[in-house]
């Protein structure tokens, strides 16, 4: 067997590789984040009353554009389509390329998970708000959406562990998240085995810390619920999810 | 026209679902003060035009006014023209309106239902809001559930919030839609007691339900609809021991 232990601890918390794992993070985060915003808009778009169906069409379109390409694709193409096409005068330099096409292309997933959120909520409960004389946006923001996050977080906490390793691929277009930073090392030492281990771990330890904070933030949402019995600690509970998501 | 001086007055009012014709030609008069309970066989329309006068449904013509004003819509050259979403907010916040399945906001304690709306709605502040909603509760007898979901509560005690839920809006009527049929037969006295208090107290309503003993105390005009129509109204011991009409009679005879 070929595997060198001492090349393994030098590098598992090498700063290049630190600060790849960082880098990660934060287009995870800031990823995320905006694409919980421009799906909560495009979901709201989605279903919207309007008179106009203006909006339902710009929200439908966008999402059968952004889930009907590969993400790889749209991060090359920010990164290296529009330069082109605009003659080199808007030129994005990778990190936020990588966030444009991570959020817009999370943002048209979130829109649908959203939605099914929204529409889980039973329409009494608008029905109610409406003849109490709020209007229909308050509703929204008051009765229907604290009740929909419950809903929504699951599916949520899925596509943040998704987001952690989809974050990978824009390694492509040389941003030094924790993929990037690997492949450099690998490929000045062509220790293969021991780097992609390392990686590995760190993406496990970051998807495992996302799964219970997804837990935690289950658990704040349940007002006025009643609680499904709980599975006994925190392995306990990761199973269970597992087998709920399963 | 009495519709000047009336509280609700409903005037021809048809409403189709597709091609099926809910409401054909529905007019009447509520004054201040009355309780009218409609009665009929379900697909009669009586939820519909519940739902009409406070405009969750639109109406296909026909006019509704609440003490005068149209409910809905404004006449621009004698055609009726939808009011704008805020306008029509505005107007259901004087119509209280009480369901069939409660509807009490899931995610808020019992008196946060309650202060809900005149928080956000009317923008009364916190404090006088907690203290209108809690004599509320006390006076639907829920003073010591002000603190529990509704997942915690009976059938009847989550009505029994609900009527306070509308009552904190302070309207000037009150729309009930089968508020008892889907309690359990145990849970139905208490919420017709309040129900019933309310309408002593002088409150304007307008109360669909199957609960003939309800009609017969309390309505001061009974209204059997059949078909999207009003086939006869009249004063509650009129309407029960000497109904006029024979589909009253079978209606009665295999309700009672």
């Amino acid at each position: 067997m070929n595997f060198d232990p001492a090349i393994f601890w030098e590098y598992l918390f090498h700063p290049s590789i630190v600060r790849g794992a960082e880098l990660t993070i934060f287009l995870s985060v800031v990823s995320q984040l905006l694409g919980i915003l421009l799906g909560l808009v495009a979901a709201l778009g989605r279903i919207s009353h309007s008179r106009i169906p203006v909006f339902r069409w710009i929200s439908g379109f966008y999402i059968w554009l952004f889930r009907g390409t590969p993400l790889l694709v749209q991060i090359i193409f920010v990164y290296f389509a529009i330069p082109q096409l605009t003659n080199q005068r808007v030129v994005i330099p990778e990190v936020p390329s990588a966030i444009i096409a991570l959020s817009l292309n999370e943002g048209a997933y979130m829109a649908e998970i959203i939605r099914a959120g929204i529409l889980s909520v039973e329409g009494g409960q608008m029905e109610a708000a409406l003849s109490l004389g709020m209007t229909r946006w308050l509703a929204m923001r008051r009765i229907i959406l604290p009740q929909a996050i419950r809903i929504i977080i699951p599916p949520t906490g899925n596509e943040f562990i998704s987001m952690l390793k989809n974050t990978s691929l824009v390694a492509v277009i040389s941003a030094h998240e924790l993929l990037f930073a690997t492949q450099e090392i690998y490929s000045a030492t062509f220790r293969y085995f021991e780097l992609l281990t390392i990686a590995s771990l760190w993406y496990l330890a970051m998807t495992t810390v996302a799964s219970y904070l997804q837990g935690k933030l289950e658990r704040r949402f349940e007002r006025g619920f009643v609680r499904e019995p709980q599975a006994v600690g925190f392995f306990g509970r990761m199973m269970a999810g597992a087998l709920r998501r399963g | 026209m009495n519709a000047q001086n009336a509280m609700v007055y409903v005037e021809d009012v048809h409403k189709k679902f597709g091609h099926l014709e809910v409401l054909r030609g529905i007019t009447l008069e509520v004054q201040k003060g009355q309780t009218i309970v409609i009665i009929g066989p379900s697909g009669s329309g009586k939820s519909t035009l519940l739902r009409c006068i406070n405009h969750l449904e639109k109406v296909d013509s026909g006019r509704i006014y609440l003490e005068g004003h149209l409910v809905g819509y404004k006449e621009v050259n004698g055609r009726l023209v939808e009011l704008p979403p805020k306008a029509v907010a505005r107007q259901r916040a004087e119509i209280g309106m009480v369901f069939q399945r409660f509807n009490l906001f899931s995610h808020m304690t019992a008196l946060e239902n309650v202060i809900e709306a005149p928080i956000h709605v009317r923008g009364v502040p916190k404090k006088q809001a907690i203290e209108e909603g809690l004599s509320l509760l006390s006076k639907v007898g829920l003073a010591d559930k002000a603190n529990s979901y509704p997942s915690q509560l009976s059938g009847g005690q989550q009505q029994r919030v609900a009527i306070a839920r509308a009552l904190a809006m302070h309207p000037k009527v009150m729309l009930f839609d089968e508020p008892t049929s889907a309690l359990d037969p145990e849970l139905v006295g208490e919420v017709l007691t309040v129900m019933e208090n309310l309408a002593y107290e002088g409150m304007t309503m307008i109360v669909v339900t199957h609960e003939m003993g309800f009609a017969r105390e309390v309505a001061d005009e009974v209204v059997f609809m059949d078909h999207g129509v009003i086939l006869e109204q009249g004063k509650p011991e009129d309407i029960f021991s000497n109904p006029q009409h024979e589909r009253t009679r079978t209606f009665l005879r295999a309700i009672l």
